[in-house]
């Protein structure tokens, strides 16, 4: 099945191809556009990058595979990061992640079967601070407790 | 208290508030001078950079060719990843007018035409609020080519974000360019340095986020202003990130030099239940811990902090009370090491392995003293041998935490300490967890 994309998102690309002498330095960008609009990067998706910016489909695989953010499944409508670093660790991190996995019934990176969530345990994302936290999709939940883990999680739909 | 790069000045994210308050009058000003007086006045301010490794941000810049045919690039390092640290991301939203301007001085300074934001790519809601300054900026004039007409000079200079997708290595300068390029994040041999063979092979600058957020107040104040902040020999103030088991974690501007103890007890605090404090990484997890016992008198700079045996890295203070279970916290640092590791080294992608199966075997109640030497060997053979610094950040922790705390960690295997009591008496502040959940 060959991948296209939308014609808002090939001139997202060709905006971030601007920013670069070389084409081959829009890859991540191009890639976190296609995973946007698919959801998951497919090796269809690949070939069209490396099309559009003149290079290797092997190369833009070796980029998905060294980035963690780029995935090849797809994954939850809502995909949870719990950071289990050294200070979210020191504040109940795991406590946080053994409940999630509990309440969810899945393991790291996996997807409940409706679709719904998928969980992943990441390092360090800069709340140290603030921690416990978890991220769902681009947003950051701080100074979790059981409590609002539980609220947070049932509140979405 | 002084404050130079988060100033307690409401809504100051916003262009017309940063410029009430002085904002762009740095850059009018540094115009009309040369670039090599710019230079001169950073590297007599003592400037060191912010990203972990304190070098003088001066002579960085004074190892720029003069004379190129090639284009000069400047990559400001928001990558912020290394444990313990969440700084940037404060002048991402707090002050990112600062950092635009400070950027506009330094690519003048070392003749750059571009200049690149690389940013965590974690760091959504960041780097929309970093962009949005950014476009603010574009639209009043003051960056693109634009910024002639309005400054009336002939430099211009263009300011991009790079997203970054889920990689601590990218934080290491050379990393960071190949992932800017396009590549995997695979650090680079040097030399070649970056300020002759960078970014695309051209010369290139890399400075951290809070580095060049430092530049406007230096040219607006001078230089011997900001030299008499703090420590003679790391002036300023540092962001302090303070984590862990404080009553306040948070992030701090002090001036260097500032009591660890002063930072831990008046501003973060102070640790919960009033509990002891056993262990504390000051500058962020790839940097030797020190004992509780050992903080008296201990500094926070770079020279004071080398002296106590440890390093300022990223200012990152990360506190550990006496009820904290150091053989986790070890193996949970050995693990993201291992993790991160980008695989080049054989001695960084097999020791960091090794040390993190070594140090679960002592968490499952397995390991001996032998093991104690055992990590200490192996976190030996990776320091020296690798490409990039990620080899000793790996190394140090365990290194020096196995050799401070050896007391503990012959308990721990001698099973003096009884495995059921580390668990639940461990480092989580609610409870406990099994020794089983923690082989994820
Ligand atoms: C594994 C590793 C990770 C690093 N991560 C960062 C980072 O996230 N941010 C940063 O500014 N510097 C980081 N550094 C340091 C950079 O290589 C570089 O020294 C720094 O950005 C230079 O800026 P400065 O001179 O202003 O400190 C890292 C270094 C290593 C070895
Ligand atoms: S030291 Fe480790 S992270 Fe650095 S280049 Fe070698 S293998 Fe990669
Ligand atoms: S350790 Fe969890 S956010 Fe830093």
């Amino acid at each position: 099945m060959e991948f296209n994309f939308t014609p808002e998102n090939l001139e997202r690309i060709n905006t971030e191809i601007k920013k670069y002498p070389k084409k081959q330095a829009a890859v991540m960008a191009a890639l976190y556009i296609a995973q946007e609009q698919n959801g998951y990067i497919t090796n269809e998706i690949m070939s069209k990058i490396a099309e559009i910016l003149d290079m290797h489909p092997h190369d833009v695989l070796s980029v998905v595979t060294f980035y963690t953010m780029y995935f090849q499944k797809p994954m939850g409508k809502y995909h949870i990061q719990v950071c289990t670093n050294v200070s979210c660790m020191l504040r109940g991190a795991y406590e946080i992640w053994n409940q999630l996995r509990e309440k969810l019934q899945i393991e790291n990176l996996e997807v409940t079967s409706d679709g719904k969530f998928s969980l992943e345990e990441v390092e360090c994302m800069g709340s140290c601070g603030t921690a416990p936290m978890f991220a769902i999709n681009e947003d950051f939940y701080e100074n979790l407790t059981k409590e609002k883990v539980e609220e947070i999680i049932n509140s979405l739909n | 208290m002084i404050k130079i790069v988060l100033p307690d000045i409401e809504n100051l994210h916003q262009l017309d508030v940063y410029k009430e308050n002085g904002g762009y009058t740095a850059v009018k000003k540094a115009l009309t001078q040369s670039p090599d007086d710019i230079i001169d006045q950073v590297k007599r301010s003592g400037l060191r950079g912010r990203g972990g490794a304190a070098f003088s941000t001066g002579l960085k810049w004074s190892f720029m060719p003069k004379t190129t045919d090639k284009p000069k690039y400047l990559c400001v390092n928001g990558d912020e990843s290394e444990p313990g640290s969440f700084k940037d991301r404060q002048i991402f939203e707090y002050n990112p007018h600062q950092l635009i301007e400070g950027i506009l001085i330094s690519c003048y300074a070392i003749g750059a035409k571009t200049c690149y934001i690389y940013i965590r790519g974690e760091y959504h809601k960041w780097i929309r609020l970093m962009q949005k300054a950014i476009d603010d900026a574009y639209a009043a004039g003051l960056v693109g080519e634009a910024m002639k007409t309005t400054f009336s000079t002939d430099f211009h200079c263009d300011i991009y974000i790079h997203k970054g997708a889920g990689a601590y290595i990218c934080g290491e300068e050379s990393s960071l360019m190949n992932s800017l390029e396009g590549k995997r994040g695979y650090p680079r041999i040097k030399p070649p340095f970056p300020a002759q063979n960078g970014l695309w092979g051209c010369p290139t600058t890399i400075n951290n986020v809070e580095t060049i957020t430092n530049i406007p107040p230096i040219i607006n104040n001078g230089w011997d202003w900001f030299a008499s902040i703090g420590e003679p020999k790391h002036p300023g103030t540092i962001l302090f990130g303070v984590s862990g088991h404080v009553n306040k974690p948070g992030v701090y501007e002090l001036p260097s030099g500032t009591l660890l103890t002063e930072i831990i007890y008046k501003y973060a605090g102070g640790v919960p239940g009033d509990k002891k404090i056993l262990c504390v990484i000051p500058g962020g997890s790839s940097m030797p811990p020190l004992r509780g016992d050992k903080l008296e008198g201990v500094k926070m700079d770079a020279e004071s902090l080398k002296a106590a045996g440890s390093a300022i890295g990223t200012g990152g203070i990360i506190v550990m009370d006496e009820d904290t279970d150091l053989v986790k916290v070890l193996a949970r640092i050995a693990h993201f090491y291992h993790h991160e590791s980008c695989g080049q080294c054989t001695p960084c992608r097999e020791g960091t392995g090794w040390l993190e199966k070594i140090l679960k075997r002592i968490i499952a109640g397995k390991g001996s003293v032998n093991d104690l030497d055992l990590l200490i060997t192996v976190a030996n053979q990776i320091e020296g041998n690798t490409i990039c610094a990620l080899g000793e950040a790996a190394a140090w922790p365990v290194k020096f935490m196995v050799e401070r705390f050896r007391d503990y960690f012959e308990k721990r295997v001698n099973k003096e300490i009884n495995l059921e009591v580390a668990n639940k008496v461990h480092s989580m502040r609610h409870s406990a967890i099994t020794v089983e959940e923690i082989q994820h």
